[in-house]
C-alpha cells in the first residue's frame, strides 16, 4: 500500500519498573493503521492491550512506566523521545537533554491529544467530572482546543450531544443523572468533539449490557463513517470485533501473536492462542457438551521467559519452541504469526508441494 | 417432585422515590439435577431473585418452597438446618473473599460454622478434599486471595459452596469477571460438578452464549418479571417475546459469516418505581399497540403443552404475521 500512514508505531517496548521487578507489560510491538481504518486489538486482562493504547496518547504515568525502545508517528509527527534515557543517574548532560525533548514533546502532545487523537475510556462512570455539567465537559474540550467562545462551544456541545442522540436540555445535568449507556454515550461525544482523526477506545462497551452495547456500537460505526476517523478498539470479545473491525491484532504477554484482516483471524486463525480463545468460547450455534478451554495462566509480566511466552499453554509445543522467541512471520499477505511450529509447518508444506510439482 | 418451586415471589424495596418492584411476580419450578438460566439486563432483578430465593433478603410476598418445605415462613432456626443445603456462588471473585483469611480458612469457615468437622485434624482433610475437587493445587492452602488470579479465586468461592455438600446452589454471574479461557475453565468445572455431585444450579448471567450452554431452562426477565421460560434450545429457535428476541440478536457473534440483522431496541431499561399497570416493555417494543400500554399481559403457555410460557399480548399475531412473511 503506497496510501499514507497515519498513525505508525515501531518496535515499541515499555516497562513498569517498580523497586521489587520489571514488569515488560509491551514487547517490540509494530503496526500501523491508515486514515479511517478500525483496528481491533484483542487480548486477555495484563496482556498489555491499555499501555499500547495509552503510550500513543503520551499517558503512561511515569514513573513507574518507561518507553524503554520504539517510535511511534502519528501524521509524520514522533512522539516519543527519541534520546535514550541515560543508564547512569548521574549522567546530567544527557538527563536535562532528554528532559528538554520530553517538555517539548509534552507541548505538541497537548496539541494533539484530544483534537486529533482522542480516548475513550473503558468506565463512563470514572471517565467523566461528578460535579460539572456533562455539557461543560464536552464544551471545555472545544474550548480549548478550537479557541472559540464560550457561547459558541456550548452551542457546538449542543450539536454533539444531538449526535450522540441525547436531548440538548439535558446539557445542565451532571454525569449521576444519567444511565451506563447514556454516560458512555457523552464520553463518546467528548471523543468526537474536535472531530478528531483517530479515536483510541479502551473496552468502549465491556460496562454495558448487550442491547445497550448494540445500540452504542452500530452509532460508533454510523459516526465513523461519518466523519472517516480511524480507530484503535481495544477489547477482549470477538464478538465486537467481528462487529465493527476492519482489522484485528491478537495480543499475549505484551506481545502481537496474530495479526491480520478479519477473515484472517477468523476464517483461518494459525496461532494456537488464537484458536485456543475461539474455542474457548461458547458457541450459539452449535451445540458443545464441553468447551475447551486453554489451560494454565498467562505468565507474569515480572518473569517472562526467553523462549515462546505462550510455550507452557501450548498444545503444539515442542522442543524448538523453548530455544528461542519465534518472530513474527508473514504466513500469508498480511496475515502475521508469531509461532515456531505453524511456520515450520508452512515451510514444509510449501516446499512439499514444490517437490511434488 | 420439583427441588424448588417459586410461587408469586415479590420483592419490593422501600425508596425515597417509592416501591421499586426489583422482583415481582416470578413463578417457576426447578427440576432436581437440572439448571435454570436467569438472563437480562442489569437493574432487571436477577440476583435480587437469585438472593431473595435463598433468604439472603426476605421476599415482599409469595412463597419459597425447597424439597417440598416453604422456606419463606421458616423459623431463623429451622431454615439455618435448610440453608446448608442451597449455597450461593458470587459474581466478583475480587470482592467476596475476605482479604485476610488464607485460602484454607476461607474454604474451612463454612464447615466450622456448622461444626461438620470433628477435629482439627479431620478439618484440615476436608479441606484439602474440596481444594482438590475445585482443581486447587494444595499448595495454595496457606496463601491469601490477592496473591491468586480471578479464576482461581472463584475456585476458592466455588469450594466455600461445595463444602457443606449442597444440593442447590445459586450462580450469580460466577464468570462475568473472568477472562475467556478461564471462563471456560470454570464453566467445565461448574458442569462436571453438576454431573458428579447431582447439583441443582440457578445460573444467573447476562451472556447469552454462556447460558445457553450451561442451561437446561432459561428465564428472560425484564424489569423485575419473567417475560419468557423455556427449554434452552427452544428459546434459541422459538423466540417468542419482543424482549428475548432483541436481547437475542443484539449478542455479538464472533463470525465474520451469516452476519444477521440486529434489532435495536430504543431507548433504554424504563424505572422500576412504581411501575404503570402495563407492560413493562411496552415503551421499548416495536411491536406495541394500544393495548399494551393499557393492560398487564399475563404469563401464559404458548401452545397448549409446550412448556414455553411468554408474557405478551401479541405473542399469536406475531407468530401469525412472521409464517405469513416466511411464506
Amino acid at each position: 500500500m503506497s496510501e499514507k500512514k497515519l498513525l505508525e508505531v515501531k518496535d515499541l517496548v515499555v516497562h513498569y519498573e517498580t523497586d521489587e521487578a520489571v514488569t515488560e507489560a509491551v514487547n517490540n510491538v509494530s503496526f500501523d493503521l491508515a486514515p479511517g481504518e478500525i483496528l481491533g486489538v484483542v487480548g486477555e486482562t495484563g496482556a498489555g492491550k491499555t499501555t499500547i493504547g495509552m503510550s500513543i496518547m503520551g499517558l503512561l504515568p511515569k514513573p513507574p512506566a518507561h518507553v524503554i525502545q520504539g517510535s511511534i508517528k502519528f501524521e509524520g509527527q514522533e512522539l516519543l523521545a527519541e534520546s535514550p534515557e541515560p543508564k547512569n543517574f548521574f549522567d546530567f548532560a544527557k538527563k536535562g537533554h532528554r528532559k528538554r525533548e520530553e517538555r517539548h514533546l509534552e507541548k505538541v502532545l497537548r496539541t494533539i491529544r484530544g483534537k486529533k487523537i482522542t480516548m475513550m475510556f473503558q468506565d463512563p462512570m470514572t471517565a467523566l467530572n461528578p460535579v460539572i455539567y456533562v455539557g461543560e465537559q464536552i464544551a471545555e474540550v472545544i474550548r480549548i482546543h478550537e479557541k472559540c467562545s464560550a457561547s459558541e462551544a456550548e452551542r457546538r456541545a449542543c450539536d454533539m450531544l444531538e449526535m450522540v442522540g441525547i436531548p440538548a436540555a439535558r446539557y445542565k445535568e451532571y454525569p449521576h443523572q444519567f444511565s451506563g449507556g447514556m454516560k458512555q454515550r457523552v464520553v463518546i461525544a467528548i471523543a468526537l468533539a474536535c472531530r478528531p482523526d483517530l479515536i483510541i477506545a479502551d473496552e468502549p462497551t465491556t460496562a454495558l449490557d448487550v442491547t445497550i452495547q448494540a445500540q452504542v456500537l452500530q452509532m460508533m460505526k454510523e459516526l465513523q463513517k461519518q466523519l472517516g476517523t480511524a480507530m484503535i478498539f481495544i477489547t477482549h470479545d470477538f464478538g465486537v470485533v467481528a462487529e465493527i473491525c476492519d482489522k484485528c491484532m491478537v495480543v499475549y504477554a505484551g506481545e502481537i501473536v496474530e495479526s491480520g484482516n478479519l477473515t484472517h483471524i477468523f476464517d483461518n486463525p494459525m496461532h494456537p492462542y488464537t484458536k485456543g480463545l475461539f474455542d474457548s468460547l461458547p458457541n450459539l450455534e452449535v451445540d458443545t457438551d464441553r468447551l475447551t478451554p486453554i489451560h494454565g495462566l498467562m505468565p507474569n509480566p515480572m518473569d517472562l521467559p526467553e523462549y515462546c511466552s505462550f510455550y507452557d499453554r501450548c498444545g503444539l509445543a515442542c522442543d524448538d519452541c523453548k530455544k528461542c522467541n519465534p518472530k513474527l512471520v508473514e504466513v500469508e499477505p498480511g496475515h502475521m504469526v508469531r509461532c515456531g511450529v505453524v511456520t515450520k509447518d508452512l515451510k514444509k508444506a510449501a516446499s512439499g508441494q514444490k517437490a511434488e510439482v | 417432585m420439583s427441588l424448588l418451586e417459586v410461587k408469586n415471589l415479590k420483592k419490593y424495596f422501600n425508596t425515597p422515590g417509592g416501591m421499586l418492584h426489583a422482583v415481582d411476580d416470578v413463578t417457576f419450578n426447578i427440576e432436581r439435577g437440572h439448571t435454570v438460566g436467569v438472563v437480562g439486563e442489569s437493574g432487571c432483578g436477577k440476583s435480587t431473585l437469585g438472593k431473595t430465593l435463598i433468604r439472603m433478603t426476605d421476599a415482599t410476598s409469595g412463597e419459597v418452597y425447597f424439597d417440598g418445605q416453604e422456606i419463606t415462613g421458616m423459623s431463623q432456626k429451622d431454615y439455618k438446618k435448610m440453608r446448608m443445603r442451597m449455597q450461593m456462588i458470587f459474581q466478583d471473585p475480587y470482592a467476596s473473599l475476605d482479604p485476610r483469611m488464607s485460602v484454607s480458612a476461607l474454604i474451612a469457615e463454612p464447615i466450622k460454622t456448622y461444626k461438620l468437622a470433628k477435629s482439627k485434624h479431620d478439618l484440615d482433610k476436608m479441606v484439602l478434599e474440596l481444594m482438590d475437587t475445585v482443581g486447587l493445587a494444595r499448595r495454595l492452602a496457606g496463601v491469601y486471595p490477592h496473591e491468586l488470579d480471578g479464576g482461581r479465586r472463584q475456585r476458592i468461592g466455588i469450594a466455600r459452596a461445595l463444602s457443606l455438600s449442597p444440593e442447590f446452589i445459586v450462580c450469580d454471574e460466577p464468570v462475568s469477571a473472568l477472562d475467556v479461557s478461564i471462563q471456560a475453565q470454570i464453566l467445565n468445572l461448574l458442569m462436571d460438578l453438576q454431573e458428579e455431585k447431582k447439583l441443582t444450579y440457578i445460573f444467573i448471567t447476562h451472556d447469552m452464549s454462556v447460558v445457553k450452554h450451561i442451561s437446561d431452562e432459561i428465564c428472560v426477565m425484564y424489569l423485575g418479571q419473567v417475560v419468557e421460560k423455556c427449554g434452552s434450545n427452544e428459546l434459541f429457535h422459538n423466540t417468542l417475546h419482543p424482549y428475548s428476541q432483541a436481547l437475542l440478536s443484539a449478542i455479538p457473534v464472533p463470525s465474520i459469516h451469516n452476519r444477521k440483522e440486529r434489532i435495536i431496541l430504543k431507548g433504554e431499561i424504563t424505572s422500576p418505581i412504581n411501575p404503570k399497570p402495563c407492560c413493562r416493555f411496552a415503551a421499548r417494543c416495536n411491536y406495541a399497540t394500544e393495548k399494551c400500554f393499557e393492560s398487564e399481559p399475563e404469563f401464559r403457555e404458548y401452545g397448549e403443552g409446550s412448556n414455553h410460557f411468554v408474557k405478551c399480548h401479541r405473542v399469536e399475531e406475531l407468530q401469525a404475521e412472521k409464517a405469513k412473511t416466511a411464506n
